[in-house]
């Protein structure tokens, strides 16, 4: 962003103001527009389109009476939320259970600096983009955390307490996971590790090596677990748990938890697309304009496929226990995860310049496993003759 | 580069100020009327016993201190994994290879260790 706002300075738009200003003034500008224009709008569409997609997956309805189809729902439910009295039990920590929606908010939006949505599209193309990432992601957990502890209520004390003990469980396969792609760019820059890739799915680090094909599958279990999604949503079972952290809350202080968990979602497959399957990267159609509208167009949508796959899987699996839970992560994940680390590296040694044979091959053998899987589902869906609404949208 | 990390700033701040708007927004529109049991702590409806700050489960502690030793020791190869590409290219990929083993099996010997003293284990039988 600085070179776009350099170059501007230099065909004399703002002559007579400090640089500084100029400075300032654009990246509060920038900040603003995506808080306002994608991410606010985002984090609501898809909380919308997540109880559409589970309506459809359970044979019903869903919110369809707000707009179109219901898609101002999430507007609708805001202004509810907002004119909600807002409790703060007399038992409670006076200071600490205000303030942690904020924490939990901050440490969602500032994700948002690093995630390009196109090869000029982001804010700021930080050295150490995806550890930022990371460590910003993890600021999380101190809200959760604060949240549990000070509402002074045991279901809120032991959803919190969980949480935190999985979310940092989980980080640990998640950042080994992305730290074999690191190995293989050479560059923590979410960009550098972009351009590393081409925009054929051969290109991908996806299918560079077995390892890294591993490491995927890893880094988004890991992932929906640090995101509190089924199947490891223990830490707000409804069934044994009432809300969880959240119990306490009411109103706005509670839409911006969840507001949070949503808009978290679109991050989880946001760095799944820079990591492994190429980003932005488009066959090259000349025309400046236009390619930068196709790389925004199809960062978006492999970014928002894994959304669908989390609503898909919330909609399919059961919840596990707290010790399932922690022996998953423990026990086969964290060794896995270091098996790829190491797996890449060595695959590094030996292959110095890649193996396009190996790549090509398990991208074929990507998509016949999906093939098949594909193929599964629709013998299903036709021998177990569901009871499907063929017109759903009344 | 300062650049850069001042965009951080301000989404920090644009994060706790957007917060902190609709809070207040919220304040000037909403009913404000507490009452002493509106504001009890909710236990299913039945009056709570005591209070929830107690001394809690220690597996959590546990738990604690493993991701520590795990998060410390992804931080100290972040750095190395960024250069291990152009030990590759220079040729000696072999040898930060091996280095890299020994730090990481330095470290599954950590999990090896907590794995058989029974610390991975959520549920502990109390050995008779």
């Amino acid at each position: 962003m600085q070179a776009f706002v350099d170059s501007l300075i230099q065909q004399g738009y703002f002559t007579g103001m400090p640089t500084q200003v100029v400075y300032a003034i654009a990246m509060i500008a920038a900040a603003f527009a995506v808080l306002s224009f994608f991410v606010a709008p985002l984090a609501g569409v898809t909380s919308w389109l997540e109880r559409r997609v589970w309506a459809r997956m359970q044979s019903r309805v869903g919110p369809n009476r707000v707009g179109p189809q219901g898609i101002l729902q999430w507007l609708a439910d805001g202004i509810k939320n907002l004119l909600k009295e807002d409790l703060i039990p007399a038992a409670a920590d006076q200071l600490l259970f205000p303030l942690a929606p904020y924490i939990v908010f901050i440490g969602f939006l500032c994700t948002f600096v690093v995630i390009p949505f196109g090869s000029n599209l982001i804010v700021a193309d930080l050295d150490i983009g995806i550890l930022y990432l990371l460590a910003v992601t993890s600021i999380v957990v101190v809200g959760i955390l604060m949240a549990g502890w000070s509402s002074n209520n045991k279901w809120s004390l032991l959803g919190g307490m969980r949480s935190a003990a999985q979310i940092v469980s989980y980080e640990i396969p998640a950042g080994l996971a992305v730290l074999s792609i690191i190995f293989l760019a050479g560059t923590m820059s979410t960009q550098g590790i972009i351009k590393n890739q081409g925009w054929a799915p051969w290109d991908w680090y996806l299918f560079n090596n077995p390892f890294t094909f591993i490491a995927f599958f890893l880094y988004f279990t890991a992932a929906l677990a640090e995101g509190n999604r089924t199947p490891f949503d223990i830490p707000e079972a409804e069934s044994e748990l009432v809300a969880g952290y959240v119990t306490e809350y009411s109103g706005m202080r509670f839409l911006f938890f969840f507001f949070a968990e949503w808009g978290n979602l679109y991050v989880i497959g946001a760095v799944a697309t820079i990591l492994f399957l190429g980003g932005w990267q488009v066959p090259a159609v000349g025309d400046g304009l236009i390619e930068g509208v196709l790389q925004f167009v199809v960062f978006f949508l492999k970014a928002y496929l894994w959304v669908f796959v989390a609503m898909w899987v919330r909609a399919t699996l059961p919840r596990v226990r707290v010790d399932q839970l922690m022996a998953l992560c423990w026990k086969y994940m964290v060794p896995l995860s270091f098996l790829c680390v190491i797996g890449t590296a060595a695959w590094m040694v030996v292959f110095p310049h890649g193996n396009r044979w190996a790549s090509v091959g398990m991208f074929v053998l990507g998509v016949v496993i999906l093939l098949l899987f594909f193929g599964r589902v629709r013998y299903q869906i036709r021998h177990s003759k569901p009871e499907l609404y063929l017109r759903p949208y009344i | 580069m300062l650049f850069n990390f001042a965009n951080v700033l301000v989404f920090t701040a644009l994060g706790a100020g957007f917060v902190g708007v609709n809070l207040l927004i919220g304040k000037l529109l909403r009913p404000n009327n507490p009452q002493e049991r509106k504001l009890s702590t909710y236990e299913c409806g039945e009056p709570a016993t005591g209070s929830a700050w107690v001394n809690f489960n220690i597996r959590f502690y546990v738990v604690a201190l493993i991701f520590i030793v795990f998060e410390v020791e992804i931080a100290f190869v972040f750095p190395v994994a960024t250069a291990f590409r152009r030990w590759v290219e220079s040729g000696q990929g072999g040898f930060a290879f091996i280095e890299i083993l020994v730090f990481v099996a330095i470290l599954m010997l950590g999990l090896v260790y907590a794995w058989a003293k029974g610390d991975l284990e959520w549920v502990k039988k109390i050995e008779s």
